[in-house]
């Protein structure tokens, strides 16, 4: 896959492949591309060459492919970003709602399923300003699953937050792998990753530069550049 | 010649001042429908639409009103097509009201954060589905105080059709001063009256304004 923002190759001939089911961290330093990995694979960004492929289904950059790669690939951003004019539980049906044509009362029921996974049961009816940030997240979580995705794009996903709420929402996430959810999640907390996590993909300019289980990748680093990576976090 | 008592002025004024509000109103509604409709081609994908659009707002942005109620009330005639004065007032303000209208929203609706775009488009929503299920209910609440607030220019704009003949409010002023001799009393009655017209509009625009910055945002 390659991907130009104007004239900077942002991903230079990247190769992924994920098994279902398996819990993917990918790491690197800010610019490295990360971010832009995971909104190509979510179709929020034309690829300039290559393909997304789904279950055998390759999908090319049209605006109908974009869209239908959304349907199957469910994405949680770093910035909060529900619905403020709409309730928790009103957050999750939308979609469901206009996008699947899921009647009411059935949308409703798996909002409350879905708040009820991220352990917000109680907070149906509650505006984003009345969350906490991690809150937030665990609805925007229970908003992407409610379109029963078959892997889930985490970008970041504890960055915006307060360091006490963080672990609530990496409480979830080791949820969802421990269920067999196909997880790439773009993260900084490393701990996290090398507990939960089945591999890991250091990226550097655009490319995968190191890939393999987190205790290989990092008790025992092959390139320079994620030795330098791993040297400087803290 | 026959005399007029201020009765009669106020009368005849108010009077002419029900086409005032009629003409107000069509291009208003008119124009609302049709900014609406410029706003989604100003914000859609396709470059030729979103132009489309752009150079739409820019004409009728970037010529007097006054040109505008000329160019419908003869253009149309030189095409064959019979306007009454009327028609081509509406026509003109429609086109004017429908340019302002589709910036003013366009603002409010580029108001909202990026994110709310990604996080719409990353649930499969298709463009018109965010913008009536995600954006415009947002940008409805910014967009509210501003476009009251713009009603009270179409009001006044609606004087310019006097030009081409359409007897409203300050035609019919302008007639009364003629057969009464009276220009301060009758136009300054006129202006009055503009003036109930537009004060409640801009009071309420005002209130609106003020209760949005204090109350929840839901």
């Amino acid at each position: 896959m390659q991907k130009r923002l104007g004239a900077i190759e942002v991903l230079k001939g990247l190769n992924l492949d994920v098994a279902p089911g398996e819990v993917l961290a990918i790491i690197g330093r800010s610019g490295a591309g990360k971010s832009t990995l995971l909104r190509c694979i979510n179709g929020l960004e034309t690829i300039d060459g290559g393909s997304v492929t789904i279950d055998g289904a390759v999908l090319g950059g049209h605006e109908l492919d974009l869209r239908s790669l959304r349907l199957q690939v469910g994405m949680v951003f770093q910035h909060l970003n529900l619905f403020p004019h709409l309730t928790a539980g009103s957050n999750v049906m939308l979609a469901p709602m206009v996008v699947k044509r899921t009647p009411e009362p059935e949308a409703r029921a798996l909002a409350r399923a879905m708040l009820e996974k991220v352990g917000l049961a109680d907070r149906f009816g509650a505006y984003p300003e009345q969350l906490s940030g991690g809150e937030q997240q665990r609805v925007a979580i229970a908003r992407a699953l409610a379109m029963r995705p078959k892997a889930l794009l985490c970008d970041e996903i504890t960055s915006a937050l307060d360091p006490e709420l963080v672990q609530e929402v990496l409480g979830v996430v080791r949820r969802l792998a421990a269920e067999g959810m196909t997880l790439l999640i773009v993260t900084h907390e490393m701990r996290f990753a090398r507990e939960v996590c089945d591999r890991v993909v250091f990226m550097h300019q655009g490319m995968v530069w190191e890939a393999g289980p987190p205790d290989e990748v990092f008790s025992n680093p092959k390139t320079a550049e994620l030795r330098q990576f791993l040297r400087v976090l803290p | 010649m026959i005399q007029f008592s201020l009765w009669d002025i106020v009368r005849n004024l108010a009077l002419a001042a029900r086409w005032t509000i009629a003409l107000s109103l069509a291009a208003f509604v008119l124009g609302s429908t049709l900014g609406l409709a410029i706003l989604f081609a100003r914000t859609s994908r396709p470059l030729w639409l979103r132009r489309a659009a752009s150079a739409h707002i820019e004409l009728f942005q970037g010529t007097p009103l006054l040109m505008q109620l000329f160019l419908s009330f003869f253009g149309l005639s030189l095409f064959g097509i019979e306007t009454s004065a009327w028609s081509a007032a509406v026509v003109a303000l429609t086109l004017w009201t429908s340019a302002f209208l589709a910036e003013i929203w366009r603002g409010c609706v580029e108001g909202i954060p990026k994110e709310q775009w990604d996080a719409s488009a990353s649930l499969a929503m298709s463009y018109l589905q965010q913008m009536r299920h995600v954006m415009l209910p947002q940008a409805l609440r910014i967009a509210i105080p501003p476009t009251v607030g713009f009603a009270v220019q179409v009001i006044k704009g609606t004087a310019l059709a006097s030009i081409i003949g359409f007897v409203e409010l300050s035609k019919a002023s302008t007639m009364i001063t003629n057969a009464s001799f009276n220009p301060f009393t009758v136009y300054g009655m006129a202006a009055l009256i503009y003036f109930a017209l537009c004060l409640p509009l801009s009071t309420f625009s005002r209130y609106l304004e003020r209760r949005l910055r204090v109350t929840h945002r839901h």
